[in-house]
């Protein structure tokens, strides 16, 4: 087996295993915790009015089916991989009979539009900078952006985007800080359509940006500091080899091959801040999906997000594990 | 210790400047020890006041002092930042030197889990724990959770370090000198991964930090005991923005991006302090 499919084999099992170990962790939280769904859904129910005992009795017998809680550990576990399979996570309670699974569906789309134009954004903004700043030390325009970026990087996003919607929602209203698109629009590939699109993708998205770029920042810097004294760059600059393909060829290339390992770690906290940031702005995404569940005690919901939202992430991760060869020769030729 | 401290805050600008932060925050949480009013208390003190000689930094629309709510909950925020800080160095400490020093098929068992839990998205995780458990949250298990999702990227930098040093002489020495792996590790490998742990504790704290922030902010914790996330869940539950309550939601955000940053700074001075080379590239310039 040559290398190329060996890395290919090896990036599929941990793919498998990231998929398995993530639907197993969500198994065992819900199952091992101190508090019954069904009583939970149960006295939400009959909060709402009195209800006879015996079809508060029906009910938990129907819920218990509902959420796979009937059998042995080894039955639930097991009836649990069913429905991750087939997709099938049953009614949603908060907004009952629509599926979990078409809720889910709907805010998909947006929460994958949202990160990967903000994390490709951030990326080549992170790594373009950082790897300027790396090479051109003295810049002082660099040191100043770097500053800016690097100050911004421990804020977590949470308290970056408020501070965002303050600014552009109330001292200054030019951006729309709640929703996905125009309420009254309809989803179509006209420009007012996708006009309302972007800016209301602009203000969450520079949230992400802002929070993420720092990072990318630092490290590129710093690969790009070390790489800058390497012999092979000494020995180009000595040739009289240009310094644009010096830090193009030379230097950024050999320093972006980390940089996408990293990008495939990162995704997991990636999404993390997209949860609150979506919440924050009121974007019709998987975040505000399972915030809102959480808030509606609606349990398949959360459970459904949660599950769909770890396979998401590790195929993103998948997928760019399979670009990698594409840059690294390396991997591709074994 | 006493030395180096010394040496950082004298020829480190970007420490010093981080080093009075963080210290500044740190005296401030301390202070709610004396505070004049039980800090889980509400509709004490006039409601929605500005802030005045009488009340520094106002008062909230529960009525309390936006001040003295702002020390308690800076301290238990550390409290739980610290927590999940010192529980996930334990176990990248752990992790990291039994994968580097054993290496072979224990080292790729360690570190298969350790990318497979580095592929996981924390907050989702963090948040069903949080539904799971509710009325029965607090904060030691949140923390515990957080420790538990936290400590895999650190593991795997203190992997790299005692892997290099497997092969030095040393290790050779205390090996034919008949000390078992354990006395290794902790008596001969540990002092060259501390500076690694101290850095990556800087770094931990902050995300720890954060999360907490981003938690209680959605109300997701335990939110009658006052955190950072918890008074801007608070605030934001009354609209304090729309009614003009600024204070509410200004100053625990600006503590706490004084405290970011101030971590962030010790952060990357002790990074270069750590690794020469970046110190030595600096004066190069």
């Amino acid at each position: 087996m040559d290398g190329f499919a060996k890395y290919l084999v090896r990036r599929f099992f941990q793919f498998i295993l990231v998929v398995f170990l993530g639907v197993s962790l969500t198994f065992l939280i819900t199952n091992l915790s101190p508090v019954d769904p069904v009583e939970q859904t149960v006295s939400l129910m009959t909060n709402f009015g009195a209800t006879d005992p015996r079809s508060v009795e029906l009910m938990r017998e129907a819920l218990a089916e509902l959420y796979g809680l009937q059998g042995s550990f080894l039955d639930q576990y097991l009836s649990f991989w069913g429905r991750v399979v087939r997709g099938d996570f049953g009614p949603s309670l908060s907004s009952f009979p629509t599926p979990v699974m078409s809720l889910i569906m709907g805010a998909l789309p947006w929460t994958i539009g949202l990160l990967t134009l903000a994390v490709v954004i951030t990326w080549i903004l992170g790594n373009l900078l950082g790897a300027l700043a790396g090479y051109f030390r003295s810049n002082l325009m660099l040191k100043l952006a770097g500053a800016t970026v690097m100050a911004l990087h421990p804020v977590p996003a949470y308290i970056l985007g408020l501070v965002l919607l303050l600014i552009f929602g109330y001292a200054w209203p030019v951006l729309p800080i709640s929703g996905g698109a125009q309420m009254n629009l309809q989803p179509s590939l006209t420009f007012d359509y996708i006009r309302s699109l972007i800016l209301h993708g602009t203000l969450p998205a520079m949230t992400l940006v802002l929070a993420g770029i720092g990072g990318w920042f630092i490290s590129m810097r710093s690969l790009v500091s070390n790489i800058v004294t390497d012999d092979h760059v000494v020995y180009a600059e000595l040739g009289g080899v240009s310094s644009s393909k010096i830090f193009s060829q030379y230097v950024a290339r050999n320093a972006l091959l980390p940089q996408v390992t990293g990008l495939a770690l990162s995704l997991g906290s990636v999404f993390g801040g997209a949860v609150i940031t979506e919440f924050l702005f009121n974007y019709p995404g998987m975040g505000r999906l399972l915030v809102q569940g959480i808030y509606r005690g609606d349990y398949s919901l959360v459970l459904g997000v949660t599950t769909m939202s770890i396979i998401a992430v590790a195929i993103a991760v998948f997928v760019i594990d399979l670009i990698y060869p594409l840059i690294d020769p390396r991997v591709r030729l074994g | 210790m006493f030395k180096i401290l010394r040496d950082l805050l004298r020829y480190n600008v970007e420490f010093l400047i981080g080093f009075v932060l963080t210290a500044g925050i740190f005296l401030f949480a301390l202070a709610h020890f004396f505070a004049p009013y039980p800090d889980t208390a509400i509709y004490l003190l006039p409601p929605d006041m500005p802030p005045s000689p009488e009340y520094w930094l106002g008062t909230t629309s529960r009525g309390q002092d936006v001040l003295w709510q702002m020390s308690s909950a800076i301290w238990n925020t550390m409290t739980f930042g610290l927590t999940v800080t010192v529980l996930s160095r334990l176990l990248a400490v752990t992790v990291g030197m039994v994968s580097g020093y054993l290496g072979g098929k224990w080292d790729e068992a360690l570190m298969t889990v350790n990318d497979t839990l580095i592929a996981l998205p924390n907050i989702p995780i963090l948040l069903l724990v949080y539904f799971v458990m509710r009325d029965q949250m607090n904060w030691p298990v949140l923390a515990l959770t957080a420790a538990l999702l936290g400590w895999n990227h650190d593991a795997r930098l203190i992997r790299s370090v005692v892997l290099s040093l497997r092969h030095r002489e040393f290790t050779r020495h205390a090996v034919f000198a008949g000390m078992s792996v354990p006395q290794i590790l902790i008596r001969q490998h540990l002092p060259y991964v501390m500076p690694v742990v101290f850095f990556t504790a800087m770094n931990n704290l902050i995300w720890a930090i954060g999360l907490e922030v981003t938690l209680s902010v959605l109300g997701f914790s335990d939110i009658n005991r006052p955190t950072i996330g918890g008074m801007i869940y608070w605030a934001n539950q009354h609209q304090a923005i729309i009614a003009g309550i600024w204070w509410w939601i200004a100053f625990p955000i600006i503590a706490i991006v004084i405290l970011f940053l101030g971590l962030f700074l010790l952060a990357i001075s002790v990074n270069e302090y750590i690794d020469p080379r970046s110190r030595l590239s600096r004066m190069g310039g």
